[in-house]
């Protein structure tokens, strides 16, 4: 065990290698290191604002729901109310069609009915002076006798 | 095993040759130059791949382990050096790193090297450069150069000067306290180094006599020894790392 040169060699040894590591190997790593810190500290921190900006949006899409759920209940329900509306306006419409045209033919058989019985009382007439006439004969003259049948002919 | 034709004595001996060039203080051992520098040659690979690579995304495998390293120790020098300092941790990271694979090739099959290297004429060869003295000193020296320059330079030469000779007993006892504090710093590198020496080469001489034992019963111990080994190997990394931290610490605060 004796001290020599080797100890000199040691120590020059030592000092490169420490220089070695202080220049090249070090700082390299270590930047890495806390880059890599920096870079997982960011992606945390945007994480955690995804999140909250998820929150945010699930709320706000809650609230969109429900007002569309409103706006459709209330379109819905106008849309009934619309229908009934216009059932009724139907109805109506086809009650006074019915009104119309009943009157309509209640008019026309009247008319009608008018007019059979002139026809019915013209013959009638006719028929009543052709049987006076036989049964008279030449003694009742139709011109003489004109304002009688007129009479006659207003009673039936 | 030992070879059959050596002694006990003679393989422990052979075990703790060093391979050397030189005489005296000018010598040189080779075997412990070589494989520290290896070794930190490794160290260096591994970590400027990482480093070359180094990505702010996924991490891949190397990366993954150079972070795991350097997040440990810098959470060590975070936590008991107070001062900004670019060196301390880098230094902290080399210290850990390099001495741990300096203590591990220890774990290699105990003969398979010195064994390599007598096949090919070479007399004897340590793989463990820790439990070389000079590998240890080497460190701590460098160590206790970095305390007295970060002394100095924080404290100014004076405020080091005053710090030397009126603590820890103020103005009365200034002989006294520059003694003390003499011995306090030059504590420092010596009980950092010998520790590791002593751990490792201690650990390596128990080695060298479990493969004294009978071969059937030597895997028993030696499989124990090398799962203890693994601990202190580790742990004696550690703490050259964060006594060097701590040393500096202290360096850089003013009392």
């Amino acid at each position: 065990m004796n001290m020599n040169l080797t100890l000199l060699g040691q120590m020059i040894t030592f000092a490169m290698l420490v220089w070695v590591t202080m220049k090249y190997v070090w700082p390299p790593i270590t930047k890495a290191m806390e880059e890599r810190q920096a870079k997982i500290a960011d992606g945390l921190a945007a994480a955690e604002r995804g999140k909250h900006e998820q929150e945010l949006a699930e709320r706000r899409s809650k609230e969109l729901l429900k007002e569309a759920k409103g706006d459709a209940a209330e379109i819905i329900a106008q849309a009934q109310k619309r229908s009934n509306e216009i059932i009724e306006e139907a109805k109506e419409a086809a009650r006074a069609e019915g009104d119309r045209i009943l009157t309509a033919a209640k008019a026309e058989i009247e008319q009608e009915a008018n007019r059979a019985r002139e026809q019915l009382r013209a013959q009638v007439v006719t028929l009543a002076v052709a049987g006076a006439g036989r049964i008279l004969k030449r003694e009742i003259d139709a011109k003489a006798h004109d304002d009688l049948l007129k009479d006659v002919i207003k009673q039936l | 095993m030992a070879s059959e034709n050596l002694t006990a004595g003679e393989y422990i001996k052979h075990h703790l040759g060093h391979l050397t060039v030189g005489e005296g203080f000018w010598a040189i051992n080779i075997d412990t130059m070589a494989w520290s520098i290896g070794l930190g040659v490794v160290f260096l690979l591994i970590f400027l791949k990482a480093a070359k690579t180094a990505t702010a995304g996924v991490p891949n495998g190397v990366q993954n382990f150079a972070e795991i390293l350097v997040e440990f120790v810098d959470q060590q020098v975070k936590d008991s050096f107070h001062g900004r300092s670019k060196l301390i941790a880098p230094l902290a990271l080399t210290i850990f790193v390099w001495v741990f694979l300096m203590n591990i090739v220890k774990l290699l099959p105990y003969d398979l090297f010195p064994m390599l290297a007598n096949a090919v004429g070479i007399e004897y060869m340590r793989i463990n450069p820790t439990s070389d003295i000079n590998a240890t000193f080497g460190m701590s020296i460098a160590v206790f150069l970095l305390i007295i320059f970060y002394s100095i330079k924080i404290k100014g030469f004076s405020g080091f000067g005053k710090e030397m000779i009126f603590t820890p007993f103020g103005k009365y006892l200034v002989p006294f306290n520059f003694i003390m504090k003499v011995v306090e710093e030059l504590a420092k590198p010596v009980s950092l180094s010998l520790r590791l020496f002593g751990n490792m080469y201690a650990g390596g001489l128990i080695f060298t006599l479990i493969a004294l034992v009978p071969w059937w019963i030597a895997w028993t111990v030696g499989l124990t020894w090398s799962l203890f080994k693994l601990l202190i190997i580790t742990l004696q990394a550690f703490i050259f790392m964060m006594l060097t931290i701590v040393y500096l610490s202290m360096a850089h605060e003013d009392h």
